[in-house]
């Protein structure tokens, strides 16, 4: 059962309409039918597509869709524009401080590519935009994550900043900035521990974090391939820490990435980028109308 | 809610939970239509009455034998476990864990450094090499798997120990490549020990939604997937996939991941997994219950 795309899911409904001369509003109410399967199978949470198809259907019902000749296109059309829209229109960039260094933290839960988005986050900046960014060991609790980030920053050729595992991480963002203006870098990405949205003291902690190191930005990375939880794991996150951007990590997988929607939805902050691959050169701009199409799996 | 009827309604509500668990909609389907001639048959109307049935249903599912969720450990000879998974679902947390696990029930054990690409894969393994107290066979980052396998092996009979963990760099699916180089790894194993290895264990994030199944099958395929284990269940995803895994690929889960610590893996129990999918609905119910 490999899951269909939204053209091949509407073919039974188009072909009962074909011939009928008109589209009625029983054949778009079918047509939202296979809307709303396409976007389960493709992991957009539930009542996010309770959401949309409501917005959607309102629409087709409206003119469009009920006078075309190509209902079934029509659809898909309305549809992808909706999906784009809802993503946000253009390609967002990272921010910059007035006065340097930017600082840019990096959060999310367990896995999803913190430290490598770190790396790569690194590279962008300095290959695009000329920057000389410091990255930040900050997670002193995963089994060498530590080493990790030092590994990366040797294959960068780029200082990495850490006070080892017996050091808050309050502490290590607190020094790592001061250290960054005395060797005037002019960014500051700072790798945290993975964690869980519940986890009410490491959560806390992100929070100290940040009233000390006053992030310009603050990313949540999330793994494309994330199912229904993306709403829960976005909401909080976002609750607790007022997150400004979303880097979404392994969409060189082959999963539709519905995640993309239920996340920007509950955040409503922009998704930057997209992690391409496990090297530090795989980070991509984020294209909203690619990512509706790919979700629509055409 | 319990003195509710089972209506339309009801199978809405109950679709939409197992929707949000990651279940998948075609299971979800399918097993409301099942749901929907049970209840005919045996003429349910109350919701307390069809509780049991579902548990008992998803349960049965998931958990056909007992034995389900044993590992297959050699009693005579040595045991080969091979860990396979995409990028940081929890494969070498997981290894530690186990290792623990086995060392508890009086094995000795070894593990072997087969991911020699990220970046600090091998110091990670080390670190829990050391936690729990066994060695581990590594050789340089970037050095080929396949070797370091063939290392692992022969230290591992040579020093006679019970069970050789591998652990395996993370890949995606649809990494033909990658996918080569794992069965690459798995060939030299069986080649080594004629009879291993005597599990493949898919690591599975409960995190992923539908992905898990592309997972499965492309992972089953290329390395005859034996077990799963389901990580990060201490989170609010509830890694409903399992179901549909079970259903299409009869893959069983054989222990579930509660956590970054060295005893957070317990083996699997399907009744405990059931219950969790509808824990939250049931939880509300008893505050309503208190509040009446
Ligand atoms: N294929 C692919 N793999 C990725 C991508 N980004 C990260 N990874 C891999 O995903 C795994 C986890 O990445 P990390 O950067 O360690 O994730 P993390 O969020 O820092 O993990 P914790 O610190 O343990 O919470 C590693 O195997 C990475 O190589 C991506 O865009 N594509
Ligand atoms: N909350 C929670 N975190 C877990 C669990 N299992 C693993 N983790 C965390 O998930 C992250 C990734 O775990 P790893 O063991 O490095 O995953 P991996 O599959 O070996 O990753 P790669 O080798 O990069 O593909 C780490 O931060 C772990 O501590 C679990 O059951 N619960
Ligand atoms: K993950
Ligand atoms: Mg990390
Ligand atoms: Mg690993």
């Amino acid at each position: 059962m490999a899951f269909e795309g939204l053209a091949e899911r509407l073919q039974d409904t188009l072909t009962k309409i074909r011939g009928k001369g008109k589209v009625s509003e029983q054949d778009v109410k079918d047509m939202m039918r296979e809307v709303r399967l396409a976007l389960l199978e493709a992991d957009v949470n539930f009542k996010v597509v309770k959401q949309f198809i409501a917005s959607v259907k309102e629409k087709a019902l409206g003119q469009e869709v009920m006078k075309s000749l190509t209902p079934g296109q029509m659809v898909i059309k309305v549809v992808n524009e909706e999906l784009t829209a809802l993503m946000g229109g253009e390609q967002s960039k990272i921010a910059v401080a007035n006065k340097p260094p930017t600082v840019v933290m990096m959060v999310g839960l367990q896995g999803a590519g913190k430290t490598t988005t770190t790396a790569k986050l690194a590279n962008h900046l300095r290959k695009k935009q000329n920057r000389t960014p410091m990255l930040v060991a900050a997670d002193i609790y995963r089994p060498a994550a530590i080493k990790q980030l030092e590994t990366l920053g040797k294959q960068l050729n780029m200082p990495v900043f850490s006070l080892g595992d017996q050091v808050s991480p309050v502490e290590i963002a607190k020094q790592a900035i001061a250290k960054a203006k005395e060797d005037h870098h002019d960014y500051v990405l700072i790798d945290t521990a993975g964690r869980l949205h519940i986890d009410e003291e490491l959560m806390g902690e992100l929070q100290e974090v940040k009233e000390i190191a006053k992030p310009d930005e603050i990313l949540l990375v999330v793994d494309a391939m994330t199912g229904q939880d993306a709403v829960n794991v976005a909401e909080s996150f976002n609750e607790q820490l007022d997150v400004t951007g979303v880097v979404l990590t392994k969409l060189d997988g082959d999963t539709r990435g519905g995640a993309a929607i239920s996340v920007k939805a509950v955040t409503n902050t922009p998704i930057k980028f997209a992690g391409m691959g496990e090297k530090i050169d795989q980070l991509e701009p984020f294209y909203p109308d690619r990512m509706a199409s790919r979700i629509l799996g055409m | 809610y319990r003195y509710r009827k089972v209506d339309e309604e009801f199978f809405e509500e109950l679709e939409d939970i197992l929707i949000g668990a990651d279940v998948g909609v075609n299971t979800v389907m399918t097993l409301i239509d099942d749901l929907k001639d049970e209840v005919r048959i045996r003429n349910i109307k109350d919701t307390k009455d069809i509780q049991p049935v579902i548990s008992e249903k998803l349960a049965e599912l998931l958990q056909k034998e007992e034995e389900d969720a044993a590992l297959n450990i050699q009693t005579d000879g040595m045991t080969v476990i091979l860990v396979v998974g995409v990028n940081g679902v929890g494969k070498t947390t997981t290894i530690g864990k186990l290792a623990n696990h086995l060392k508890q029930d009086g094995k000795s054990v070894m593990l072997a450094a087969g991911d020699t690409f990220r970046a600090g894969a091998i110091e990670q393994l080390e670190v829990w090499g050391e936690r729990v107290g066994v060695d581990v066979i590594k050789q340089q980052e970037g050095s080929d798997p396949a070797a370091v396998m063939y290392d692992a092996l022969q230290a591992a009979k040579s020093r006679g120990v019970d069970v050789l963990i591998c652990d395996t760099a993370g890949r995606l699916q649809n990494k033909v490549n990658l996918m080569n180089e794992l069965e690459k790894v798995k060939r030299v194993i069986e080649r080594e020990v004629p009879s291993a290895p005597h599990e493949v264990l898919l690591v599975l994030d409960a995190t992923t939604g539908q992905n898990a199944m592309s997972q499965a099958k492309t992972f089953g395929k290329s390395t005859d997937v034996s077990g799963i284990v389901l990580t990060k269940l201490d989170g609010t995803a509830k890694g409903g996939i399992v179901l549909a895994i079970r259903h299409e690929l009869d893959i069983p889960v054989k222990f579930v991941g509660l956590g970054e610590k060295v005893d957070d893996l317990q083996p699997f129990n399907a009744e405990q997994f059931v219950y969790g999918l509808f824990k939250d609905i049931l939880e509300e119910q008893e505050k309503e219950e208190i509040e009446d």
